[in-house]
């Protein structure tokens, strides 16, 4: 099957810091993948180029047949950086979900997921509440949705993020490190609900994450990064059992005894 | 004492209409001037930009009694513009004076809102405009109240500067009332700061309020 994202040798700097160097994936479309791999090895930098957030220092990404960050600057063939309105287009088919949230606070919840569907899908205000009622429930919030982003837990908050990054129907869906702003005994009701989406959605999932045990389980494919490029890359059983990377080795020693 | 202090308020509140006239228009015109120069000075345009700095700068860095002079004495000999009426005069240049200063407010308040905000935006891909509108705006409106509060009362004493270009508001009022009753010249001043702080109660309540709204529910 085609791939539906292709990363082509992307490297990026942060000024003198060379995070990624020479990143190379395919991802296909329902895929499920989990990257992990030490702190600072550039996981999140991997899906904030994808979203858009970030723009890489050199190589290409391409979404679904299209260059995310380069665009033909005429008719003579040559590419020059993309516009806003290019990303835009490209961006219609990605979705993400952050580490603290980021939902509106000056909007209650039903409106968090209402607002990008009328202002970016145009989709009419009943359609849109409606559509928005039906993903809350479906992630367990059926009985707040006028309530305000403040007064909730953080596990509630993430279920609502998940669902105004649900209710765009995008083909990708980035995960960045989901759990890791949640008091412990929240994390579990975050994670139920990814797997639903894993098990019963077809949109092709990337999840940076430290959950060790759930990322081995859900995902198709885990992707070892160190270093700022791939260093192992395979289903969960090959990574964990027949892999003799040293330094993955010692990574997943390190979170078995904590 | 009581009766005179009456006639004195009686007599003061003749320039009350032009004081409050005043206020209300520039404090109007300067909360545009302040979205319109705090919204520039964040364009990538260099050209928008530098231009707006440079206002915002010498606007901050001069003081408006003197901007008055000009616009008043100078600007119409200079460059043959006249702007009307001198209560447009003072309008305009508390209106530019003020402007300036709440344009830093404007753009500080936007800058105070939590990246993680326009991140979010874009991944749910809402456009530059978009972004600003529905997301960023709401959000820094509720930073802005408080100091907008305050520059509303510093432009409500700052009016009081437009009695020096002729116009006669409830300072001008009080100085001819001192000029022809010299014995009463303190009670006369005493009643000119009670009348503007009369006048500035419902703006300190305001902006008390301000800073409760905007101590609720902005990220940051």
């Amino acid at each position: 099957m085609e791939p539906i994202v292709q990363y082509k040798d992307i490297h990026k700097s942060f000024g003198d810091t060379h995070v990624l160097k020479g990143i190379n994936l395919d991802i296909r479309p329902s895929e499920k993948i989990a990257i992990i791999g030490p702190s600072g090895s550039g996981k999140t930098t991997i899906i904030r180029l994808l979203m858009t957030l970030e723009e890489p220092t050199d190589g290409d990404i391409i979404v679904d047949g299209t260059n995310l960050w380069k665009m033909e600057a005429g008719g003579d063939g040559k590419m020059k950086k993309a516009n806003e309105k290019h990303l835009s287009k490209v961006r219609n088919e990605i979705g993400m979900v952050f580490q603290h949230f980021n939902l509106f606070p000056h909007k209650t919840i039903l409106d968090n997921c209402v607002t990008p569907l009328v202002q970016v899908r145009k989709m009419s205000k009943k359609d849109a509440v409606e559509l928005s009622r039906q993903m809350l429930d479906r992630v367990g919030l059926n009985d707040k949705y006028e309530a305000y982003p403040s007064h909730l837990s953080g596990g509630q908050k993430q279920r609502v993020a998940m669902a105004r990054a649900l209710v765009m129907k995008p083909k990708i869906m980035l995960f960045d490190e989901v759990t890791s702003a949640l008091d412990p005994e929240l994390v579990g009701e975050v994670l139920e609900v990814i797997r639903d989406l894993a098990d019963n959605e077809d949109m092709a999932m990337v999840l940076v994450t430290h959950e060790m045990d759930f990322a081995l389980e859900v995902a198709d494919r885990v992707l070892f990064l160190d270093g700022g490029v791939i260093a192992e890359s395979g289903t969960a059983d090959e990574v964990i059992n027949t892999s003799d990377n040293p330094r993955l080795q010692d990574f997943l020693r390190r979170f078995r005894d904590a | 004492m009581f009766d005179s202090a009456l006639n004195i308020l009686t007599y003061l509140s003749q320039g009350l209409w032009t004081t409050v006239s005043i206020f209300l228009t520039a404090a109007l015109f300067s909360y545009i001037m302040a979205f319109i120069a705090g919204l520039s000075r964040m364009m990538k345009n260099p050209i928008i930009r530098g231009v707006t700095a440079f206002y915002v700068e010498v606007f901050r860095g001069t003081s408006l009694i003197v901007q008055l002079f000009w616009l008043y004495y100078a600007v119409p000999i200079l460059f043959d513009i006249h702007l009307g009426s001198n209560w447009w005069v003072g309008v305009i240049a508390i209106a530019l004076n003020y402007g300036a200063y709440m344009s830093e407010v404007v753009r500080t308040s936007i800058l105070a809102v939590d990246k993680g905000q326009t991140e979010a935006a874009i991944a749910l891909n809402l456009s530059p405009v978009q972004r600003m509108r529905h997301i960023i705006l709401p959000q820094a409106l509720r930073l802005m109240l408080p100091e907008f509060g305050n520059y509303s009362i510093q432009i409500l004493k700052g009016t009081a500067l437009v009695s020096l270009i002729g116009l006669t508001d409830i300072l001008y009022y009080g100085d001819i009332y001192r000029s022809t009753n010299l014995s009463e010249g303190p009670l006369a001043y005493l009643m000119v700061l009670i009348m503007y702080f009369i006048i500035a109660l419902p703006l300190i309540w305001l902006s008390k309020k301000g800073e409760k709204i905007a101590r609720k529910g902005v990220a940051s």
